[in-house]
């Protein structure tokens, strides 16, 4: 009599446990061979790209590729590499990650501890900034943009990244927030905290998982936009996303492979980080306050 | 006037109005407990006496100060929720001197608080721990001294001991008792569960459906309810509710009823009172607990007037320290106290003794004590 294995639900034979590995095994070599060509060729002469294989792995290594797309490309008029455009990005991130951020928990935190008439529809219309196709508000969005003075600055980017960012961070944080014993609001009134007291002191150091959430969904959204930094950026502000276009997309010259594909992952590195960083973070946060304990 | 005075209090959401005119008086050192069936609006009437809910009309007042309108934080009230409600980023520490904090307390008075509250409380070694690793009896304590180390002039408590097991929540109902007797302050508590309720307080405020029943000391409650509502409500196993027929013979007051068969049983009534005379020849419900319901041996002796009747015994329930005998009376199913070792077996017809002094009266139609 074969032994209970209490285990699994289901009971898989060796079989078919081989099968299922073997097939794990194909679809990540096969969602890594982009990763791989990408990375093999960035350490490469041009000239091995131009008279050989892009899969083989290189004869002579080589990080120049590397160097000449971070400080020496022809992206601009100058030749400067993408440093400049890199962080361009990260001042364009960093600030509106963090307001959006800040701002979607405070909305959460008065959508579900400070109720009033109403909360839920003015809820269900901030939702709808989930859904707006970012073509629609290009013009009005370029007119604001001129209004306030910010058209072609980087704090005009942030502005329009935050606005778009409210809708999913608010969604986040009020899910989150939802859970949370309103008793515990009560207990800091009774002690005397006030309505901002009671936010940093008591809401947001609870607020861990749902925050690495937003921080890592909004950080990839920023980082990876291109439609809103190409229309709204000049070239002192652009973003890593349109630098890295306008190196590919050049027009003159010999197609430098090597320098583009070094700074592709350049381009990606930084959210690639993020996930590596507070990735097992992330499921987490997805998953409370939807099972309890 | 008292210490803590509510004065003709509703609360209304809308326009459904969940508490009627609500008035109470509780003296310094008191120790209230708001007792009911959910929905009852007991936590409704505590939570606008911390001030978390508003107060739709009429007044509370604390040492004679109007506290409507006035923020939780400067009530000077303290509560203990039924959650506990501690605050899981900070430590047990923390918890307890964050109120202390938030007044602008100056940090070494707040230690000094803090340690003196530890050592009542004998939480010491646990100041350093986050709630989550604290177990719930642990929790409790930390939630009480919360409370205490800000030295209110009332404690609120809402059903702070419903989440703790069976034992433990006997401890911890000793240890507030213990605790009130010490520091002699005054204390709401809300609860459902009426034995803590006698076993606590000082005096009991039954609620039902918006409305305060009864107001009174536990033994006024259990002994002379106000209705039926607080007669079945207070009490475990409830007050049996025999249907009974009012005679008066010349100066003699009786009660008729009948046992398991069907025979009339005749029970005196001492010093009937002129509602209960002129209910003469009517049909009234007679209230009277399981335990002034016996056998001939268990009575109590020091009663003066005990009535007794053979009837058939339905079911016994032993439950160790008594076993619970039922049988019927007029029809009522009714449940008698008697010793542990009682030889009553079911089937079996035995004397029934009711202690008559202490059998109550109510009106069947309205449900109000006669008398």
């Amino acid at each position: 009599m074969a032994a209970l294995n209490q285990d699994s639900a289901i009971r898989t034979g060796s079989t078919a446990k081989v099968l299922i590995y073997l097939l794990l095994l194909l679809f990540a070599f096969f969602y890594l061979l982009p990763l791989f060509v990408m990375g093999v060729n960035s350490v490469k002469p041009l000239s091995e790209i131009t008279g050989g294989n892009m899969m083989a792995l290189p004869q002579v290594w080589t990080f120049e590729p590397w160097r000449q797309a971070w400080s020496e490309a022809q992206v601009g008029v100058q030749a400067t590499g993408l440093k400049p455009y890199f962080w361009n990005s990260i001042k364009m991130v960093v600030p509106a990650v963090f307001i959006s951020t800040i701002l979607g928990a405070l909305n959460g935190y008065v959508l579900t501890k400070w109720r009033f008439r109403g909360d839920t529809i003015l809820f269900g219309l901030m939702l709808f900034a989930c859904f707006i196709p970012f073509q629609i508000v290009l013009i009005p969005m370029a007119r604001m943009l001129g209004l306030f003075g910010l058209a072609g600055t980087t704090w005009g980017l942030v502005l329009v990244h935050v606005v778009y960012g409210i809708g999913f961070t608010t969604l986040y944080y009020r899910n989150y927030y939802a859970a949370f014993p309103t008793e515990l609001v009560r207990a800091a009134q009774i002690d005397g905290a006030g309505f901002f007291q009671i936010f940093w002191r008591i809401m947001l150091p609870s607020s861990g998982p749902i925050t690495v959430v937003s921080v890592i969904w909004q950080f990839t959204n920023i980082w990876n936009d291109f439609l809103f930094g190409a229309s709204f950026a000049d070239f002192s502000s652009q973003p890593m996303t349109v630098a890295l276009n306008n190196l590919v997309q050049s027009s003159t010259g010999v197609k430098e492979y090597n320098v583009h594909f070094a700074g592709a992952i350049l381009a990606a590195l930084p959210t690639l980080l993020v996930y590596i960083v507070a990735g097992r973070f992330f499921v987490r946060g997805l998953m409370a306050g939807s099972v309890k304990g | 006037m008292g210490f803590l005075e509510i004065s003709n209090a509703s609360k209304s959401y809308g326009l459904v109005e969940v508490l009627h005119n609500v008035d109470i008086s509780v003296g310094e050192g008191e120790f209230l407990v708001l007792v009911g069936p959910s929905g009852c609006g007991k936590s409704t009437l505590l939570n606008m006496i911390a001030g978390l809910e508003d107060i739709t009309s009429g007044e509370i007042r604390l040492k004679g100060n109007l506290m409507n309108g006035v923020h939780p934080s400067r009530r000077n009230i303290a509560m203990v929720f039924q959650s506990y409600a501690l605050y899981p980023n900070m430590t047990v520490a923390k918890n307890i001197t964050f109120g202390l904090e938030m007044h602008r307390v100056p940090k070494p008075e707040r230690q000094a608080a803090m340690q003196e509250v530890a050592e009542l409380l004998q939480i010491g070694e646990l100041l350093d721990r986050k709630p989550a690793q604290l177990s719930g009896g642990q929790r409790q304590r930390v939630a009480m001294g919360r409370a205490l180390v800000r030295k209110p002039d009332v404690f609120l408590f809402d059903e702070p001991l419903s989440n703790l097991d069976a034992k433990l929540r006997v401890d911890m109902r000793t240890e507030i008792k213990k605790l009130h007797q010490n520091l002699g302050t005054t204390i709401v508590y809300v609860t459902h569960d009426q034995i803590e309720a006698m076993t606590l307080s000082t005096r009991i405020a039954v609620m039902h459906e918006g409305f305060v029943q009864q107001l009174g000391t536990p033994k006024e409650i259990y002994d002379t309810p106000a209705n039926l509502f607080v007669a079945t409500f207070m009490g475990s196993p409830s007050m049996n509710l025999v249907p009974v027929t009012i005679g008066v013979d010349a100066a003699a007051v009786y009660a008729e009823t009948s046992d398991s068969f069907g025979e009339i049983v005749r029970l005196a009534i001492q010093d009937a009172d002129a509602d209960l005379k002129s209910m003469s020849g009517k049909t009234v419900t007679m209230g009277i607990r399981p335990e002034a319901l016996t056998d001939k041996d268990g009575v109590d002796h020091r009663s003066a007037l005990i009535e007794s009747c053979a009837s058939a015994v339905g079911v016994t329930e032993p439950a160790g320290s008594d076993t619970f005998v039922t049988t019927t009376f007029g029809g009522a199913e009714c449940v008698a106290r008697m010793r542990a070792d009682t030889d009553a077996a079911p089937g079996e017809v035995i004397e029934f003794a009711f202690n008559m002094e202490k059998a109550v009266f109510f009106d069947p139609a309205s449900g109000i004590r006669i008398g």
